[in-house]
């Protein structure tokens, strides 16, 4: 070790994969997994929202969690994002493709994209 | 990427229990659903929690799985990890209030146990991985060592520590920046820091813990002594029955100079500091600072005369600074946090936290660190979850051999230093052991003169024989054979032995005596007086009868009595022969009429 820089470096480095162990991050992004979500097609959503939050390199703010059925089980694969702050957005009728733009344009680009929303649908 | 973290204890406590295993079950059966790729387990020090291992916590929910089994994890893997169910059966949530129980998600920070605590010294422990030295730094590891020897005099860092009003925590309570203030100006061509990691107390494991979660910490606050002294060389002495610890800080130290964190010019600075450990066969006068360096020396461990102080001539006659792991845990995040906020925890004289392991009659047994200046109150009854069973509390032990009681009439004393020093008890290393109203109190201060006469060294007089005939005298008392004037014969050895010691453990050792007879002289007195032993604990001076109108005549004592003491007609009221009786008991828990009593 020859810098404090270098200690700074390791420690930025790091501090991503031990942060969700502080509690929630910035964001969440909540998958409904329950057996009507997994029947529904909701484990390759999971996955692809946990490859594309690490591939846009936001796992230090983004936590990517699961939770059972919350009652809307024609809507499925739902995910819910929550900021603090903000109200949740809920994300019906996943799939993978969607996924990545969720990722690219709301997490990232901190837009809500409407058409996928709960919302949309029963305007 | 890795979504979820799972954390499962892997200190002594939980290992003991079968953590390991559990640690294989979760690779298994997460492999099996294809989720090892998101997942990650590890294994991390004590949680504090020790009575409800094993223990796993999952994140980012942070749900608290306690008393696991390795046959619950398929179901936290198949419901939690997968479909985000959160097994509610193994969860621990008892805030002590039954209304946000209901709360299906209790945050671990605010059950009764974590809600009081205040984690200094154990911040990481259960926290990251003490094998990894990575986590370690992503959590401001090393940056306190790297601050100190790229921004600070070794005049600064002593200031600093001085300033926090950090005091020892291995019970002497010596200013820590005082100690190093002694040992700095002292010119040798060779100086040493030695981290004092024999901890003997019975019931006592805070700085095992310490070093099984967090050893970076205690290698990093060893290499900033080392700064502040103008030493090059450290020793760790750890006792050899602590496997998972001296497997870890090996583990830290390899990494710790792959790193170039220990070795040559550390960060840069032309500083160079290396570590070594050195393992004690476990005689508990090795906790004693010049026994401690003797046996360091490879000599048998006995102390020596002080002066010269270890600051003067310590190890291999150079100045040495001993310190014990807790007070050295304290070290980086004073550097980082400023003494400001060290002493702004605490009481006037004693400053931060401490850790006490609770050992006993108490529902969670385990780890603490808690302000100075909690009441014992605070420590037994909300976070320790009291005495199980209902019974009632009677006093609690601190400082172990060393130390003394502190009686149920005191419970709101506030912990520190001074308060135990002023009630006759010291606050030892950390020990807490809780007593209720089944303990005699001559038998406990019986146990531990029986600890102390093993493990006198022999070397002075005072103590080897000392101790040994005042354990003959509470012998005597708890046989049924004393009078009152051995008491006072007794207390009056105390104090010799105390006054004429070479060294803490005899100085100490009548400590339980003394202040058992302070606060619990009447049981002393009903010992020799009316040959009778209060908490039906000392054998010959406890009878078990038959309360004659309350026997049914059932039969089944005589049944399971092991030894044919007891006798009588079905139907009749049945008699125990006191000549044969061996007090063991098994009588009176088979009676269901209440009938059998210790008189």
């Amino acid at each position: 070790m020859k810098s404090l820089a270098e200690l700074q470096a390791i420690k930025e480095k790091m501090q991503n994969k031990v942060a969700l162990r502080e509690g929630s991050g910035e964001m969440r992004v909540v998958v409904g997994m329950a057996t009507c979500g997994i029947a529904a097609g909701a484990r390759p959503v999971l996955s692809t929202f946990v490859e594309e939050v690490n591939n846009a390199d936001l796992s230090g703010k983004v936590t990517v969690s699961q939770t059972g059925c919350i009652g809307l089980c024609q809507y499925e694969p739902i995910v819910e994002v929550i900021e603090a702050g903000k109200e949740k957005i809920t994300y019906i009728k996943m799939t993978p493709d969607k996924a990545k733009r969720v990722v690219q344009e709301h997490l990232v680009g901190g837009k809500v994209v409407a058409e996928y929303t709960f919302a949309k649908e029963n305007a | 990427m890795i979504r979820s973290h799972v954390l499962i204890c892997g200190g002594t406590g939980c290992t003991s229990s079968g953590s390991l295993k559990i640690r294989e079950a979760f690779e298994d059966h997460l492999a099996k659903q294809g989720l090892s790729e998101e997942v990650k387990v590890v294994m991390t020090g004590c949680f504090g929690l020790c009575a409800l291992g094993p223990v796993v916590i999952v994140h980012p929910e942070g749900t608290f799985y306690s008393r696991v089994t390795p046959e619950d994890v398929e179901e936290i893997v198949s419901e939690h990890l997968l479909k985000g169910r959160v097994v509610e059966r193994l969860v621990y949530n008892d805030t002590g209030s039954e209304e946000a129980e209901e709360l299906a998600h209790v945050s671990l920070s605010d059950t009764a146990f974590y809600k009081t605590q205040n984690r200094v010294v154990l911040r990481n422990c259960g926290v990251i991985d003490p094998e990894d030295i990575n986590e370690y730094i992503a959590m401001d590891g090393y940056a306190a060592l790297g601050k100190v020897l790229t921004e600070m005099t070794p005049e600064e860092v002593i200031k600093v520590v001085t300033d926090s009003g950090l005091r020892g925590r291995g019970g002497g309570g010596f200013p820590t920046g005082r100690k190093w203030a002694l040992c700095a100006p002292n010119k040798a061509p060779q100086k040493y820091v030695v981290c004092n990691a024999d901890e003997g107390d019975p019931g006592a494991f805070m700085d095992r813990s310490v070093l099984e979660g967090d050893p970076h910490c205690i290698i990093e606050a060893m290499a900033i002594a080392g700064y502040a002294i103008g030493a090059t060389q450290g020793y760790v002495y750890v006792r050899a029955e602590y496997p998972i610890a001296v497997h870890r800080l090996q583990i830290a130290i390899d990494q710790a100079r792959e790193m170039g964190l220990l070795g040559k010019n550390i960060f840069g600075s032309g500083f160079d500091f290396d570590l070594d450990i050195r393992l004690g066969a476990g005689a508990f006068v090795c906790g004693e600072e010049t026994a401690l360096m003797t046996s360091i020396e490879g000599n048998r461990g006995e102390p020596r005369p002080r002066p010269p102080y270890p600051a003067v001539k310590g190890l291999y006659e150079s100045p040495t600074v001993e310190n014990n792991v807790e007070t050295f845990a304290n070290i980086p995040q004073i550097i980082l946090k400023g003494a400001d906020w060290f002493a702004s925890m605490g009481t006037e004289r004693s400053k931060g936290t401490k850790v006490f392991a609770l050992g006993g009659k108490i529902e969670h047994t385990g780890l603490v660190e808690i302000p100075m200046g909690t009441t014992l109150r605070d420590i037994i009854y909300n976070i320790g979850g009291g005495i199980p069973g209902g019974k009632k509390f009677k006093a609690a032990q601190t400082g172990g051999p060393s130390g003394g009681c502190i009686p149920a009439k005191l419970i709101d004393t506030e912990v520190d230093y001074d308060n135990l020093t002023a009630i006759g008890c010291m606050m030892g290393s950390g020990g807490l052991i809780v007593m209720d109203e089944d303990t005699c109190m001559v038998d406990m201060a019986k146990f531990f003169l029986e600890f102390t006469v093993d493990e006198s060294c022999g070397k002075c007089t005072p103590c080897r024989i000392g101790t040994k005939r005042l354990l003959e005298m509470l012998e005597q008392i708890t046989s049924g054979n004393g009078t009152l004037e051995l008491i006072d014969e007794m207390e009056k050895l105390c104090y010799y032995i105390k006054d004429n010691s070479l060294c803490g453990l005899g100085q100490t050792a009548p400590n339980p005596v003394l202040s058992t007879l302070n606060f619990f002289r009447d049981e002393y007195v009903a010992h020799v007086v009316d040959k009778k032993c209060p908490a039906g604990v000392c054998k010959s001076l406890t009878a078990i009868e038959i309360i004659a109108d309350k026997c049914k005549g059932c039969t089944a004592c005589s049944r399971v009595c092991p030894v044919g003491a007891i006798s009588g007609k079905v139907k009749e009221a049945h008699v125990i022969d006191q000549t044969k009786c061996i007090k063991c008991g098994a009588c009176m828990e088979k009676c269901k009429f209440g009938a059998i009593v210790k008189g």
